[in-house]
């Protein structure tokens, strides 16, 4: 079966059906990652988007039961070369394919991919949308598509109730806590399951708060730390976690990644903008401008702080990206306060920021004595 | 420092590609390009680097302690980097080093120490330094004479793996099945060795194999720049291997327990410049053994500089002179740096020529002990094109995956034959079309991977050739008759613009190359077919 995918600017590509029937919308983008699609495709992170990868052959090693990072699949449409039919890996349980069906997913194969990742690099993001009931269709949703930074997608994907993760995973919320050394609240504007997997690895119990949670609420659970997680959508939108987070600033140790960078930026009133086609991969150096060190980082984001923006504000920056000077990484030093733009969850990407999390839950165990 | 003293790689013997000449050669240049005065010193004249306008100048002598230092005496050069003339630098640079000759004349070696590579190379220090990191390593036996191996005769697993320490390509190395052939190939190793000593190593014949390209500054920071997976499962020596870049059928953990594996290494070794590590993967678990690490450029660097267009002998140069990854270009984008991990939108494979053709007698048994002469490495969007277009490479008498015939075979004996099970089960330089005939004669995917021990991605790949066009089966990808477009090699997938005109050809619908020609209508264009 024939499936079209159609960008705003009027260009329409003919591929083949991959997943579900119908039509969908969303911001197109582009991940240059070789592996991980599975992790991508439940990242909450890509709600609302439409996930193109650049990588040709998709699906190689399936979908397992293990690599989720939230409970569904997060883009809305997904685009590829070639998805592997009969994928070869021993945790596998089913074809992209057939997990993309499973889960309602519209999504297209057969189309160039890199064609279109230079149409998006020279021109920006755009909406497009992916139909298998004919180009027109297709053509019609992308123009009618609502545009992505008019969306709070963090609604959407954030927890509706508190719930807690402990070393054996999710646990009940009014279980005593007895092996967890430390105790963190994450705020969750879309957060992945591996930065839960990471900390509980390091004897931390998450307590999982609504985007919506107010400081007081944060304050109520008596936590060592708190989290600012990533999560999808254009960061100025997000006023009332940016009163939260502003109001925990020198309460208690904070921790942002990705969104939560943005976040915390904001929080001191520092400004973001939207990046022309944003970093998505898993090759994005990083420089740390206190010892000098670059790291290759795991990235997911359209937008970036404006270091213009933090001047005067008492947070300075500790990090740049080393390809176009973006902001990596902020601290507020006299308020405990820490935060990344990429990912050192990895999930998908290099394990070499993983120190991040050791010295947040350091930090958090100072806090508990 | 002004002067530098490069090691070439003397004559090209089986068991190497010509990839020390296309290091040296990229090295030289590098190395001017800093502003030093470059000397090499090579044996062999049939080399690009020793053309005249590689290095400053070129001395042609043997590759010898006595006749380097009557080089070093005249030109008296600051620094010498041995690590991109392959062993034959590395050996004759560690010579030089331990007869007190660089001291002497006041050379510095520039790159990886000479150390390191020691722990990189002896097996005992190399054991010694993994179980320190937590790195697993499979159960061996160190063997320095005929009297430790007969001592081992009766307590080692077979098969098991003879690895002579020391010798360029695994000469004298090989599988055995038991103590007769133990007895026999472990004493031909103890005389082949420089250093007269062979390891034993448990077998781990069926696992995957899978390699990493890694980099490291002497500022610590660490990247790598591809990995690559091996058609052929462990036991055959990665240079007679088909070779496909990126790996196919790791997930991203897998990917990166390794990559992670790959880059402590590095770091314990305290690489300065490239590095090759392999890694034997459990097809069924996450376990995993690190088999080997090559402290310098080797022919897997060379091929994977080719396959991600990122110049590792260049960048290796720079780096053993004092640059930091974050300081060194991306000579192909010319808009990012060095410090990062190319990101491919192809599949590359490549596929060993053998000399069979010309050694009619030779024993075509693929083991540890490299037989390839040299290789092809072909580019495209999926794996059935770039396999195809790898075999139309080889220049020998099959232009695809055609009908094949085991000798011996008994033409009435029908599908089930032993020599065609044979054919499957003991690699040779004909495996593949052996694969292929298999899958073409309706053995299953499954059967062929109990007997050969391929993963069954990339044997449904083939299935899916020898099948295309007939009834049923739609045309592959490697059959496309879309016009032929070519796309670039940039590193980065497409994401940022890109200015070195390196191109693979491709049934698309986009062409890169128009572009750049609009552009540039004087650039060269490089193509792959």
């Amino acid at each position: 079966m024939k499936a079209y995918l159609a960008l705003s600017d009027g260009t329409v590509v003919e591929g083949r059906r991959l997943g579900a029937e119908g039509t969908t919308d969303g911001e197109l983008v582009f991940n240059t990652g070789m592996t991980g699609y599975q992790e991508v495709l439940t990242d909450p992170s890509y709600a609302g988007q439409i996930v193109l990868f650049t990588y040709p052959l998709i699906g190689n090693y399936g979908v397992n039961d293990d690599d989720f990072e939230s409970d569904r699949v997060q883009p809305r449409g997904v685009v590829v070369r070639e998805a592997c039919e009969a994928p070869s890996n021993w945790r596998s349980t089913r074809s992209l394919d057939e997990f993309l069906r499973e889960r309602g997913v519209v999504a297209v194969q057969g189309v160039d991919t890199r064609a279109l990742t230079k149409r998006i690099r020279d021109a920006g993001v755009m909406t497009g949308a992916v139909s298998t009931l004919g180009p027109d269709e297709a053509l019609a949703a992308a123009r009618a598509a609502r545009p992505y930074d008019d969306t709070d997608f963090v609604a959407s994907v954030t927890t509706r109730a508190p719930y807690a993760w402990g070393r054996a995973g999710r646990e009940a919320i009014d279980q005593p806590a007895a092996s967890a050394k430390v105790k963190m609240v994450a705020i969750d504007c879309g957060l992945k399951f591996n930065i839960l997997r990471r900390f509980a690895s390091l004897g931390v119990r998450t307590i999982v708060l609504p985007a919506t949670a107010t400081a007081d609420e944060v304050m109520a659970w008596e936590p060592d730390g708190v989290l600012l997680s990533p999560g999808p959508g254009d960061p100025a939108r997000l006023e009332g976690v940016v009163r939260t987070a502003r109001d925990l600033i020198g309460r208690r140790p904070l921790f942002g990644i990705c969104l939560g960078n943005q976040i915390l930026c904001q929080a001191v009133g520092g400004r973001t903008f939207k990046l022309k086609f944003g970093h998505r991969g898993a090759n994005h150096p990083v420089k740390d401008l206190l010892d000098g060190s670059v790291t290759i980082t795991s990235q997911n984001h359209g937008y970036a702080v404006d270091p213009d923006s933090l001047v005067g504000t008492g947070a300075e920056v500790t990090q740049l990206n080393v390809n176009d000077g973006t902001v990596e990484g902020i601290r507020l030093e006299r308020e405990d306060a820490t935060s990344i733009q990429y990912h050192p969850e990895a999930a998908p990407g290099p394990w070499d920021s993983r120190k991040y999390f050791r010295a947040f839950v350091d930090k958090m165990e100072r806090a508990a004595r | 420092m002004k002067k530098i003293l490069v090691i070439g790689s003397g004559p090209i013997v089986i068991g190497q590609a010509a990839e020390f000449d296309y290091a040296g050669t990229q090295a030289c240049k590098s190395l001017r390009e800093e502003g030093y005065e470059v000397v090499l010193v090579n044996s062999n004249p049939a080399t690009i680097m020793t053309d005249e306008e590689t290095a400053d100048r070129v001395y042609i002598e043997p590759l010898t302690v006595e006749f380097c230092e009557r080089v070093i005496a005249r030109e008296r050069p600051d620094g010498l980097l041995p690590t991109l003339g392959g062993q034959t630098g590395l050996n004759l640079a560690s010579q030089l080093a331990e007869q007190g000759i660089l001291e002497r004349y006041g050379v510095r070696l520039l790159g990886t120490q000479l150390d390191a590579i020691r722990k990189a190379e002896d097996r005992e220090l190399f054991r010694a330094l993994m179980r320190e990191i937590k790195q697993p390593v499979p159960e061996s036996w160190i063997v320095e004479s005929d009297s430790e191996l007969e001592a081992l005769l009766d307590v080692v697993p077979y098969p098991c793996i003879v690895r002579p320490a020391y010798t360029l390509g695994g000469t004298g190395g090989g599988v055995v099945y038991s103590r007769e052939e133990l007895w026999e190939t472990g004493r031909k190793g103890l005389k082949l060795s420089m250093r007269s000593q062979i390891m034993l190593e448990r077998s781990l014949l069926g696992w995957k194999e899978v390699e990493y390209e890694v980099m490291r500054d002497g500022k610590g920071n660490c990247i790598t720049v591809c990995n690559m997976e091996n058609l052929d499962p462990m036991g055959v020596h990665t240079g007679d291997s088909i070779v496909v870049a990126p790996s196919q059928t790791l997930s991203d953990v897998e990917y990166h327990m390794l990559r992670n594996a790959s880059l402590r290494i590095i770091e314990a070794l305290k690489i300065e410049g490239g590095c090759n590590v392999q890694l034997a993967v459990n097809p069924d678990s996450f376990d995993y053994y690190v088999i080997e690490v090559n402290p310098r450029v080797s022919r897997s660097s060379a091929l994977a500089s080719k396959a991600t267009g990122y110049p590792i002998a260049r960048v290796a140069a720079k780096i053993a002179v004092g640059k930091t990854l974050e300081q060194i270009e991306n000579a192909v984008t010319k808009t990012t740096k060095a410090c990062f991990e190319p990101a491919l939108d192809y599949v590359v494979v490549k596929i060993p020529r053998w000399p069979f053709d010309k050694f009619p007698g030779g024993d075509r048994r693929l083991s540890t002990q490299m037989k390839a002469t040299g290789e092809v490495m072909a580019i495209d969007r999926t794996f059935e094109a770039a396999l195809l277009k790898a075999v139309r490479g080889l220049e020998v008498k099959a232009k695809g995956l055609d009908s094949w015939h085991p000798q011996g075979e008994d033409s009435t004996n029908g599908d089930a034959s032993d020599a065609l099970r044979a054919a499957l089960a003991q690699p040779t330089d004909e495996r593949l079309w052996a694969l292929a005939e298999a899958l073409r004669r309706g053995w299953s995917v499954e059967e062929v991977n109990r007997v050969s021990r391929v993963d069954p991605w990339f044997l449904r790949k083939i299935q899916g050739i020898v099948r295309a066009g007939s009834p049923g089966h739609p045309r592959q990808d490697g059959d496309a008759t879309e016009g032929s477009v070519y796309k670039m090699v940039d590193t980065c997938a497409g994401e940022f613009e890109s200015f070195t005109p390196y191109f693979y050809a491709t049934a698309e619908s986009e062409d890169d190359a128009a572009t750049v020609l609009e552009r540039r209508p004087a650039a060269a264009v490089v193509a792959m077919e």
